[in-house]
């Protein structure tokens, strides 16, 4: 199962870095949906059988048809030689950079990361994790709509000022 | 290199032999249209096929905002009712508060709903 890991982790960063390297962007999208089926069975080792469905459903489905929408408006299709902005370059480098680290300290002070319940295989299937999502983790549940609504409110005000 | 658990569960072959049919199914098909399908190639033969029609111009047209807007909608509804899927499941143990909590949720969303309604976003000209 080890070898599985590290095989799935090769497959998952080979090809993060094809959706970054690729000149075509609909290659860029069909890389970051083999990544996105590599994280999904990254999942299921991790027992997370419900959450793995729902990330191939959700990101692999619906979320990669919105990239290539936002592909198609942008009408990359007419090559223009894009400037390369270095200043943008290096705003990307260094916010990316942040973020690396934010998440390599986040991983190293987490210390040893364990399964919650390693002998259960069943606790990510969809009756345990709905106990847990509408008991324990109700809150952020809650709050997790309002953060829907702004997404709505911020996608319609936004297309609206298009059409205007 | 934090140590990590692993112990999926047993019950996925079935899963993942369906997978492996899928794309055996695919790739079978592939090989036998490489293999016993007629191969002829010519200018007229590698044109795109439009109905009959001759191409015109370019498919990469850039189109209106509205079917990006009715597609983010749609994502953002779909991860609601998957959402709803690990409640109706539990709907029994979690009772009358479960209700109320998913109420709540739906809430959120319906006026959320009303909100779009209200502004227009699904009109078609």
């Amino acid at each position: 199962m080890e070898i599985l890991f590290y095989l799935l982790a090769i497959v998952a960063i080979a090809s993060a870095l094809g959706v970054v390297l690729s000149k075509n962007p609909v290659y860029s999208v069909l890389s970051l949906i083999c990544t996105f089926f590599a994280i999904a069975a990254q999942y299921i080792l991790l027992n997370a059988q419900f959450l793995a469905a729902v990330h191939i459903i959700v990101y692999a489905g619906a979320i990669m048809v919105l990239f290539l929408f936002v592909i198609m408006l942008l009408n990359l299709n007419i090559l223009v030689e894009t400037q390369r902005f270095t200043t943008a370059r290096l705003t990307a480098a260094f916010t990316g950079g942040l973020l690396c680290l934010v998440l390599i300290a986040a991983l190293r002070s987490a210390g040893d990361i364990k399964a919650a319940n390693p002998a259960n295989a069943k606790i990510g299937l969809i009756e345990n994790l709905g106990m847990t999502l509408f008991n324990q983790y109700l809150l952020p549940f809650e709050v997790s709509s309002l953060l829907f609504l702004a997404a709505m409110v911020g996608a319609v005000v936004l297309a609206k000022k298009e059409i205007a | 290199m934090p140590s990590i658990q692993l112990q999926p569960d047993l019950n996925y072959i079935a899963v993942l032999l369906q997978i492996g049919i899928a794309l055996a199914f695919v790739l079978f098909t592939y090989a036998v249209i490489a293999v016993a399908g007629p191969k002829l190639k010519g200018k007229n033969k590698d044109e795109n096929f439009e109905c009959g029609i001759e191409a015109q111009g370019n498919a990469r047209v850039p189109y209106s905002i509205k079917y990006f807007l009715v597609a983010i909608l749609f994502v953002l509804f779909d991860v609601e009712v998957i959402f709803l899927y690990p409640w109706a499941v539990n709907f029994k143990q979690l009772g009358w508060i479960g209700l109320v909590e998913m109420t709540l949720f739906v809430g959120f969303f319906l006026f959320g709903f009303y909100y779009i309604v209200h502004r227009g976003a699904l009109k078609w000209e």
